[in-house]
């Protein structure tokens, strides 16, 4: 029965969309619309195939529901290499302009790459990161099956679709230039839907535990989860021209909007770059070092005193513009204070290797957790410095922030996610360890090094930038042109290129080692792949 | 008085003492007595259910 209605749901969704393309303002929107077409079919097909056939296995509670975890550290891996090849070139063509070239105009111009980069980094790789680690991690710490049955598998598919759209929509012109949330409404609203699934998974997975207590690391998620939902609905309230167009109009206004863009635009640092990653740190960690966290009362209060303060520290983003003082600095203290809670995380962290100080000799995935927590402290010192109005007045607009931004998402949310899939990959298919260790060495200093050419080239030409811009003369005239600190930059701007260059080559040798762990690495004995008998 | 004002200076007194009185009241709670061996057996529970779930109601083995 149930078939009948997909079919007649996915029927009316072919139609609509044929309709759709076919009416299309904009090319984007046709593209899309013709995507949502191609693959509504496919699955029409797929169900009438299936529609009356026997059902076959039935969920086993039994078992965890790890094939999903599975389809999401391969994702990961892709759109990591993806996303940071995207970031090269876009590096060199900031070095080289003549990458932009002539033919591409409009399509792989620096402009249209850049979101592609950010989005496929942050989302593509971050996100499925996210998706697959939340749903390994609140299973074992719940010891329950995830709730819900297929619909993770909608979760995943649909994240998926969403990142196909956008991307393909930045390229072909489609963005509503807010940062980080580029994609047009029509992509946002499906974003909720999948987004809903996903809270309604976890939360139902939490629900139906068998572990008294919720531990600390499903704290961090279900805050992740639940305020993402929060800022991309109160960002992403728009109005559509026309339904058959993706431009749509912000029902925020001036200040307004940029108060509320800056503040979806920090707690998606706060809450998708820290807080979800935290909870990645909070299980793998003690995982890795096979010993419990450091002190889980700290545990509490850095949850509670994150949640409290980063929700705050958005207006920092908006110093010396339209937005009043007093709301400006509101945002530099809390984002201040901020650098406490942070630094007590990084604290936990790192001391739940105390007594195993050792393994950081000899197992380089442990290394590579320790060095992401690290500059995680780095980058949160960093951050609340640079927040700070006088600081921001040399700072902002300059490549110094580029520098903070990458040392914490190759750094913090990098590192912990190479560190995640090493511990996953093995676990996952079952194999006794590893394909090599020696390459998890080579990862981990090709990643170190290209991150520190990058930030430190990055401090120098963005420091350098900020003085020529404000350097006057004796007549309080400017001194340079913007083309001059252009020019001054070039050096410094092939240095970060082939810092960049390391880091993809390093997540190039993870895919290797990941791939042969599965084809090649002993198969694990016994208690993993011994049947679990059915209740 | 307008909202806004009314909104803004309830936010910056009384909402904010609240929110800072529970924030104290969690790591009172964090800290309360007989909590160490109560978060000594939370802490734990990454190690327990690694292969699959727990079959009983009651988790800790």
């Amino acid at each position: 029965m149930s078939n009948y209605l997909k079919l007649i749901a996915l029927g009316l969704v072919i139609l609509f969309s044929m309709i759709a393309a076919n009416y299309a303002r904009d090319i984007a929107y046709m593209v899309h619309a013709i995507i949502i077409m191609v693959i509504s079919a496919g699955l029409f097909i797929h169900t009438l195939r299936n529609t009356d056939e026997p059902v076959l296995n039935p969920a086993p509670q039994n078992e965890y529901f790890d094939s999903v975890v599975r389809f999401g550290v391969v994702a990961t891996a892709f759109w990591g290499v993806v996303g940071f090849l995207v970031g090269v070139i876009i590096a060199f063509q900031l070095a080289f302009p003549v990458l932009n070239f002539e033919w591409a105009q409009g399509y792989a111009n620096f402009g249209r790459l850049r979101p592609l980069h950010t989005s496929a980094v942050i989302f593509a790789f971050g996100g499925n990161a996210l998706i697959a680690t939340s749903f390994y991690i609140v299973q074992r710490t719940s010891a329950a099956r995830l709730w819900g049955g297929n619909l993770a598998w909608f979760v995943f598919w649909g994240y998926q679709l969403f990142i196909v759209l956008a991307a393909t929509g930045y390229l072909l012109g489609g963005s509503q230039s807010k940062e980080y949330a580029e994609p047009e409404w029509y992509i946002d609203l499906w974003l909720t839907v999948v987004w809903v699934a996903y809270l309604a998974v976890f939360l139902g997975t939490v629900i139906k535990r068998k572990e008294p207590h919720i531990y600390v690391a499903n704290w961090f998620f279900l805050a992740f989860i639940v305020t993402v939902a929060m800022l991309h609905v109160v960002n992403n309230l728009t109005i559509p021209v026309s339904i058959w167009g993706s431009k749509s109009v912000i029902v925020w206004a001036g200040v307004q909007d940029a108060m509320v863009q800056w503040w979806y635009g920090h707690n998606a640092v706060g809450f998708f770059l820290t807080a979800g990653f935290l909870g990645m740190m909070y299980y793998f960690i003690p995982k890795q070092a096979e010993r419990p966290v450091f002190s889980y009362k700290l545990s509490i209060i850095h949850f509670w005193a994150l949640i409290f303060l980063y929700i705050w520290a958005g207006p920092h983003h908006l110093h010396y513009t339209a937005l009043p003082d007093w709301a400006s600095t509101l945002g530099m203290v809390f984002s201040v204070i901020l650098w406490m809670p942070s630094w007590g995380g990084m604290i936990n962290g790192l001391m739940t290797l105390s007594g195993a100080w050792d393994k950081l000799r000899t197992d380089p995935v442990i290394r590579m957790m320790v060095i992401s927590v690290g500059f995680y402290g780095m980058s949160t010192f960093e951050g609340p410095m640079m927040s700070i109005r006088a600081v921001n007045s040399l700072s902002h607009y300059t490549d110094w922030t580029i520098g903070h931004v990458h040392s914490g998402a190759l750094g913090w949310n990098g590192m912990i996610t190479f560190g995640a899939l090493y511990y996953l990959t093995p676990v996952l298919w079952k194999r006794e360890r590893l394909y090599s260790l020696r390459l998890v060495d080579y990862h981990f200093w090709l990643a170190t090094i290209g991150i520190v050419l990058y930030a430190a080239s990055m401090w120098v030409t963005g420091i350098m930038e900020g003085l020529m811009w404000r350097e006057v003369d004796a007549n309080g005239f400017l001194v340079n042109s913007f083309a001059d600190t252009v020019a001054a930059k070039k050096p410094m701007n092939i240095v970060r290129g082939l810092g960049g260059v390391m880091f993809l080559s390093g997540a190039l040798i993870m895919c290797y080692n990941l791939w042969m762990t599965v084809r090649r690495a002993p198969a694990k004995e016994a208690s993993l792949s011994v049947t679990v008998p059915a209740e | 008085m307008e909202i806004y004002t009314l909104l803004r200076e309830f936010a910056d007194s009384w909402m904010l003492l609240f929110l800072f009185v529970v924030f104290l009241g969690v790591v009172f709670w964090a800290f309360r007595p007989g909590s160490t061996k109560m978060y000594q057996d939370t802490a734990n529970i990454p190690f327990r259910h690694d292969d699959k779930p727990a079959q009983s109601e009651e988790a800790r083995t």
